[in-house]
């Protein structure tokens, strides 16, 4: 390829490579922070893309757009992560074919990793080697010769340490040199099947190729090996003509009966070719108990190991619920210090409230977030970059697995106690979509922190203080956290088997070997996720919170609310006339105005409008309107039902607000707030998803709407059935 | 011929056939453990169900479910 060539396009060069061989710390390291996130068309897999100026002493091609490709064994496909990775290195529909590849391969692990390069070279693509974690060859007992290694391959294999940079210049001038002579990274053929069968059987498929996918002949025998090892009746791939799959499945079926096993003789064909030259590039150096073995001892032992588990997570779980409360508490000050400057600055006023209640209050629910995500994301980096993160999964994965969970989802699921927030970003230490997506649903139904202001107040109105009040408040508490922590594991096990039900995959773990944490990276990953939280959710937050704000206080009826004003200041005159407190008397007309206020309101109306929907559940509509207030986070239903009460400024510990719901009675002078009414409407706050963060951070992770909306519908559906069973089961058995 | 998880730890084993669906089977050879090959236990964990093994000196977990689907030669 000439240099004007390169010139008039950018060329696109795919990092490919199994998973946990550090393709994204070298995609990092080549692109420094110019990384772009999206998405592969049509499916919800992150795609990280970047341009970088590729030039060196050996020349120049300009700017090259630099894409990761999802982290795969082989090219034989099942899931979608895995049909990715052969559309976007092979440049099937709808994606480009790469002009070159950069398959990052683990060094210790040689020959596994070897295998998927073989592919790479069969698909005639070109390919330059990272042979990464060089610098730990010595430990395990090997020895490489990246040179004859190289000789073998016929493309140029690089040792690198992506963690420390080492070996970059190396693997960019290679990049530079295939991307410039594209001959250098395509040997053609190394191994390839010679059994006549076999051979046969590739000419067979080859005639169905679709033309567009065999632009030449050796690319059109690549795929009709992949073909052959991947369609199948319950493969579930897209795209697949008719002919093909036929042709496939016939030859398979020929196979079988003759007593042939196509994917063995395809599989031990490449295995055997990579064996037989093994020892010309790989020498064994014997020395083999390493550092990770005898601390695997301990870490992994089954008794010891698991107490160690137990330990950590308490710490990690101890420093998110309790640790970032004090951040917290000073975010939401400053809020509402800035609130009330911004407050007095402005003219009282609907611009007014808009600034103090929708904006400044805005910015402040996005930011109350960052403390936890930031520590969880510290913690995250230390167990991913230890590699400890594989021991959780291999500690957990037997009762994570019943539940049709990853072993790595525990973490995100323990999480899920202090915010779901933070937990539904931690997601993203699972590779398959399926897994990510499910705990995603299941995360929000963990007791998170904001619900408990909310079961305080209700407990508390519930169940008076004093004599056994303590001892019977705990017990509820500690019963709320049970009853979401079981339906959260039955909806796991439910959705894992419909909604999200997947081809059942066999777990393989690799267990990394333990290393020293980068602190540079774990900076790095707590900048990325706080900011890209800010950004990208942060702007529907506060978009939410603003229309929150709009809801609770529109319409307003100004004339009226001056009348009512100068009533109460003519109230004022006359108490301070008669004697009484006038301070007092303005300050209970201001809050009757704003009680007023929020039940006209258009949530007032929803409120209203509600009413037939939740009074099976027990509530009336001036609970409606809390729920509807509670929607811009749980804990805010506190707030809003001061509001309703006409008791603005209360918490869920003042009394006044207790003794207040245990007054409150509905028209016929029943109470409304009964212990079941209290229990019923726990238990909609434990399973309903009151909280528009949540939703807005699912959106931010699977980039549509539609999985937020599930989430949505699923868990208010489920809380109303909950509620309902609860109240109306209560009625039955003669509670009230 | 035993099971796979039927070996000792730190036991190998050469390995004999695979038993399961075919995606199964598939992704065990393609990860280089193929009939005639050593595998090795390196260790196993009761509680979380799985089993380390060592196979052309990389390391990999299975579940214990699908190690039983590994027939070997001790």
């Amino acid at each position: 390829m000439s240099q004007a060539a390169g010139a008039t396009r950018t060329l696109r060069v795919a990092v490919a490579g199994n998973p946990n061989t550090g393709k994204t710390t070298l995609f990092n390291q080549l692109t420094g922070s110019r990384g772009k996130v999206g998405n592969y068309p049509g499916v919800t897999v992150e795609r990280h893309f970047a341009l970088m100026p590729l030039a060196n002493e050996y020349g120049d091609v300009g700017e090259v757009m630099l894409m990761d490709v999802p982290g795969t064994y082989s090219l034989s496909a099942r899931s979608r992560e895995e049909q990715l990775a052969i559309q976007a290195v092979a440049g099937l529909h709808p994606l480009e074919r790469p002009d070159l590849v950069v398959c990052v391969v683990d060094a210790t692990q040689l020959v596994r990793n070897l295998y998927l390069v073989l592919q790479l070279i069969e698909l005639g693509l070109p390919v330059v080697v990272a042979l990464n974690m060089s610098d730990r060859l010595e430990e395990t007992g090997q020895a490489l010769d990246a040179g004859a290694l190289t000789e073998e391959l016929g493309v140029p294999c690089i040792p690198i340490v992506a963690a420390k940079g080492t070996g970059l210049d190396t693997l960019k001038r290679a990049m530079v040199a295939v991307l410039r002579e594209p001959e250098l990274g395509q040997p053609g053929w190394r191994w390839e099947p010679d059994e006549p069968l076999l051979v046969a059987d590739v000419r067979s498929v080859v005639k169905e190729l679709p033309r567009e996918w065999a632009t030449d002949e050796q690319r059109a025998r690549a795929l009709a090996l992949w073909a052959l090892l991947s369609i199948d009746d319950s493969d579930e791939l897209a795209d697949i003509p008719p002919g093909l799959r036929a042709v496939v499945q016939r030859k398979r079926k020929f196979a079988e009966v003759s007593g042939r096993n196509l994917d063995e003789e395809i599989i031990r064909g490449r295995y055997q070719w990579l064996d037989a030259r093994a020892k010309l590039f790989l020498r064994d150096t014997g020395a083999r108990a390493t550092l990770t073995d005898r601390i695997d001892r301990v870490l992994l032992h089954p008794a010891l190991g698991f107490l160690i588990f137990l330990a950590l997570m308490t710490v990690v779980f101890q420093a998110l619920f309790a640790g970032a409360d004090p951040v917290i508490g000073w975010i939401e000050g400053f809020f509402a210090w800035l609130g009330g400057v911004a407050g007095r600055a402005l003219p009282t006023g609907i611009f007014a409230d808009l600034v103090v209640k929708g904006l400044v209050a805005g910015v402040g629910s996005v930011l109350v977030f960052l403390p936890q995500i930031l520590l969880l994301f510290l913690f995250l980096g230390f167990l991913e970059d230890t590699g400890y993160m594989a021991r959780v999964a291999y500690l957990m994965d037997r009762v994570m697995k019943t539940l049709g969970l990853h072993g790595r989802a525990f973490v995100p699921m323990l999480s899920g106690y202090a915010c779901a927030v933070p937990a539904i970003l931690a997601t993203r230490t699972m590779e398959r979509q399926r897994d990510r997506l499910l705990t995603m649903l299941v995360v929000p139904l963990m007791t998170c922190s904001a619900r408990l202001p909310v079961y305080g107040l209700l407990i508390a109105a519930m169940v008076p203080l004093g004599g056994s009040g303590p001892f019977t408040q705990g017990l509820m508490l500690a019963g709320m956290y049970l009853f979401s922590t079981v339906i959260a594991l039955i909806a796991a096990a439910v959705l894992g088997r419909t909604v999200l039900k997947g081809p059942r995959v066999p777990l393989l773990l690799e267990m990394p070997p333990y290393r020293m944490p980068h602190l540079y990276s774990v900076v790095r990953l707590m900048w990325e996720k706080s900011f890209v939280f800010v950004k990208e959710a942060g702007t529907v937050i506060l978009a939410c919170t603003v229309v929150m704000w709009a809801i609770l206080s529109f319409p307003r009826h100004a004339g009226n609310e001056a009348l009512e004003g100068l009533g109460a200041r003519a109230e004022a005159v006359q108490d301070a006339i008669e004697g009484r407190d006038p301070v007092a008397s303005v300050a209970a007309a201001d809050q009757r105005i704003a009680a007023e206020r929020l039940q006209n309101s258009i949530g007032g109306q929803l409120g209203r409008a509600l009413e037939p929907v939740i009074a099976p559940l027990g509530f009336d509509w001036k609970i409606g309107v809390g729920l509807i207030g509670a929607f811009a986070a749980r804990e805010v239903f506190v707030s809003t039902m001061a509001v309703v009460y006409g008791m603005e400024g209360a918490d869920e510990s003042s009394t006044a607000l207790r003794e207040r719901l245990r007054t409150e009675t509905r028209p016929d002078g029943a109470r409304v707030y009964t212990p079941l009414v209290c229990l019923s409407l726990m238990v909609f706050f434990a399973l309903s998803c009151q909280c528009m963060s949540t939703l807005a951070v699912v959106k931010r992770e699977t980039r549509s709407w539609r999985w937020p909306s599930f989430l949505f519908v699923y868990m208010t559906v489920l809380a109303w059935i909950a509620s309902f069973i609860v109240y109306q089961g209560g009625r039955l058995f003669g509670f009230e | 011929m035993v099971r796979l998880i039927d070996l000792a730890d730190g036991q190998e084993g050469r390995l004999v056939r695979l038993e399961g669906e075919r995606a199964f089977r598939r992704r065990l050879m393609e990860l280089g453990l193929l009939p005639g090959t050593t595998v090795r236990i390196v260790r196993r964990a009761e509680i979380g169900g799985v089993i380390e093994l060592e196979v052309r000196r990389a390391r990999l977990t299975v579940r214990t479910s699908e190690a039983s689907l590994v027939l070997v030669t001790p």
